[in-house]
């Protein structure tokens, strides 16, 4: 998939291709052109990604090739157990958990899983988790205190289902409860949002002690879209709608509303999940050691005082 | 010839001096009911021929609640920034400013302490007519604000919402306050501090899904929407007219959601009846 503004990339990489195929084909020297032109894209790709768009950040938050929580997971882990179920309803396949380890330490590992293919989108919902998923995630998470294991959690989604039987079982609940219920956990929880990071949803599992934003990702209280149709009245403004509500990594550590930005490769995470992968299992392995340092008590107090800083009002 | 001669023709008047009726002298209920507001006022808001719940605010909720109309407000004049310099068809600082005017309210919800039947309670009461009773900053500082209190002072805390979730305008920053607000809840929690949650005609989005949801009590007028999407967005996204009653406080209390509905003329009497058992 080629997004409208990495066309311009994507044509010199086809014509580089060409050139590559009719120097081997023809066996003629063209060593000199095609360094030349390699020169060209590097430059054009990074000045491309260096200056994009909030809008163009979000479609690359969403570009089909991108790494889900699964993808990272195994990366990062050498065992890796799946755990389902909310021991009440069902096992909601849009929030994925289990317990892995990085270099020898267990972790519990829960996220928002998005799929590759349409039947995979199906079963997974697109990533929108229902009250299931959200409870399935709080079980994890008191599975993960209960034996002193730090959580992860990797965020990905456009949102909490909208569903009617998501009503029925109490969404807002559910992700109500889990808020509550990961301020006062007594292990570390370390949350990163890979993907979108849409509102709620997003938040449900992102209370933590450190929370990260890979560097081409989205979080907000709503999507660009939704926000368009409501404030503007129409579908057609969510590219002002994405500068209007600074969702980028850059504008979320600036309002001191995430912790840190986890660089990616040129191009986007998908250009290089290895690379990805070891930098974000880098990013937790950091985390973990400076968190292993407080008191439960301590790490609690701060994770609270930490939100309950953010807001910007006059008296 | 005629008795009166209309020497001057159309209408003089000009429109800054033009006189309305007095507005809301009668109020019309959905099912047709006609009732004059000081009847209205006297029977807390609700129209006695068919029970049905008129939307009030803060100053209506305080008068109701607390004895004499007598109570301590917290954060009077707590205001909204405007963190994002955010701007859609108007800006969102000057959108502010016209709400303060129209309303004469200083953001969507007001904070107080005072007596309830003799008993100590602290309220916090979300106000829908400013800016649709949405959750920013100042919503999100004064409950907090108002929860510190009620831990400071062992208060039991009673949060009144009526809102259509959070603020967009304040994007990220609204989006923390649900954090926020959680965890002051959750610091209420451990203390064993009584927290009722009253859900009241609207409550969705974000404020579902933090402060109104998490009450060791959650109680609804009757008839009120309640749920976390919104009824248009549902309807869109399955493709199908939601059943009778979808999201009404029924539907959310036969669902478990709900620990019972109360009618607004027994609230502070339910109320207090409730805190003497916990108290005894």
């Amino acid at each position: 998939m080629v997004l409208e503004f990495e066309k311009p990339i994507a044509d010199l990489e086809q014509k580089l291709q060409e050139m590559k195929d009719l120097a081997k084909g023809r066996n003629i020297d063209l060593s000199s052109d095609i360094e030349s032109l390699e020169e060209k894209i590097l430059a054009l790709k990074k000045e491309t990604f260096e200056n994009l768009t909030r809008w163009q950040r979000v479609q690359l938050s969403r570009h089909a090739d991108r790494p889900y929580a699964l993808d990272y997971i195994y990366e990062i882990t050498n065992d890796f157990i799946e755990l389902h179920g909310d021991r009440t309803v069902k096992d909601d396949k849009a929030m994925v958990g289990g317990l892995g380890d990085i270099d020898g330490r267990t972790v519990m590992f829960i996220g928002q899983q998005k799929g590759r293919n349409t039947k995979q989108r199906q079963e997974r919902n697109f990533g929108m988790a229902n009250p299931e998923g959200y409870r399935k995630a709080l079980r994890l998470m008191k599975m993960a205190e209960k034996f002193g294991k730090p959580i992860v959690t990797l965020i990905d989604t456009p949102g909490a289902f909208p569903g009617l039987e998501a009503e029925e079982r109490g969404q807002g609940e559910a992700i109500a409860r889990n808020l509550k219920e990961m301020f006062m956990l007594k292990v570390p929880v370390i949350c990163i949002i890979i993907g979108e990071g849409a509102s709620g949803g997003a938040l449900g599992i992102a209370i933590g002690d450190r929370v990260f934003m890979l560097e081409n990702t989205w979080y907000s209280v709503i999507s660009p879209e939704s926000c368009s149709s409501i404030l503007w009245r129409s579908w057609d403004y969510k590219e002002q709608a994405a500068e209007a509500l600074k969702l980028t990594a850059k504008d979320m550590k600036q309002n001191g509303l995430i912790d840190e930005i986890i660089p990616e490769p040129l191009g986007g995470a998908h250009k290089d999940l290895k690379w990805m992968s070891k930098t974000i299992k880098e990013a937790i392995i950091q985390s973990l050691k400076e968190l292993d340092k407080l008191k439960p008590e301590k790490r609690i107090e701060q994770r609270i005082d930490k939100f309950c800083s953010m807001g910007v009002f006059v008296e | 010839m005629a008795w009166f001669k209309r020497t001057d023709k159309g209408i003089k008047t000009s429109t800054a001096e033009k006189k309305d009726t007095p507005d809301g002298l009668w109020f019309k209920t959905p099912n047709g009911n006609i009732i004059h507001t000081r009847e209205l006022k006297n029977n807390a808001y609700v129209c006695p021929d068919d029970d049905f719940h008129v939307k009030i605010g803060s100053k209506e909720y305080f008068e109701i609640l607390f004895d004499n109309n007598k109570f301590t407000e917290l954060d009077k004049d707590m205001k909204s920034g405007d963190p994002l310099k955010f701007s859609d068809t108007k800006p969102y600082s000057s959108r502010i400013t016209e709400t303060i005017k129209k309303s004469e309210l200083n953001d969507a919800v007001r904070t107080a302490h005072g007596k309830m039947n003799g008993l100590e309670i602290v309220v916090a009461c979300m106000d829908f007519n400013f800016i649709g009773g949405s959750m920013g900053s100042v919503v999100g500082e004064k409950i907090s604000r108002a929860i510190d209190y009620s831990l400071k002072n062992k208060v039991p805390f009673l949060m009144i919402s009526k809102s259509g979730g959070a603020r967009m305008m304040e994007a990220g920053f609204s989006l923390m306050q649900m954090a926020k607000t959680s965890a002051k809840l959750a610091l209420l929690d451990q203390a064993g501090i009584p927290y009722i949650s009253l859900l009241t005609d609207p409550t969705t989005g974000g404020v579902t899904a933090s402060y109104a949801m998490l009450g060791d009590f959650n109680i609804a007028e009757p008839g009120a929407l309640i749920g976390f999407a919104g009824p248009r967005v549902i309807r869109e996204t399955i493709g199908k007219d939601l059943p009778k009653g979808f999201q009404s406080s029924e539907f959310v209390l036969e669902h478990g959601f709900l620990d019972f509905i109360i009618d607004r003329r027994q609230l502070k009497s339910r109320l207090t009846t409730l805190l003497n058992l916990l108290n005894n």
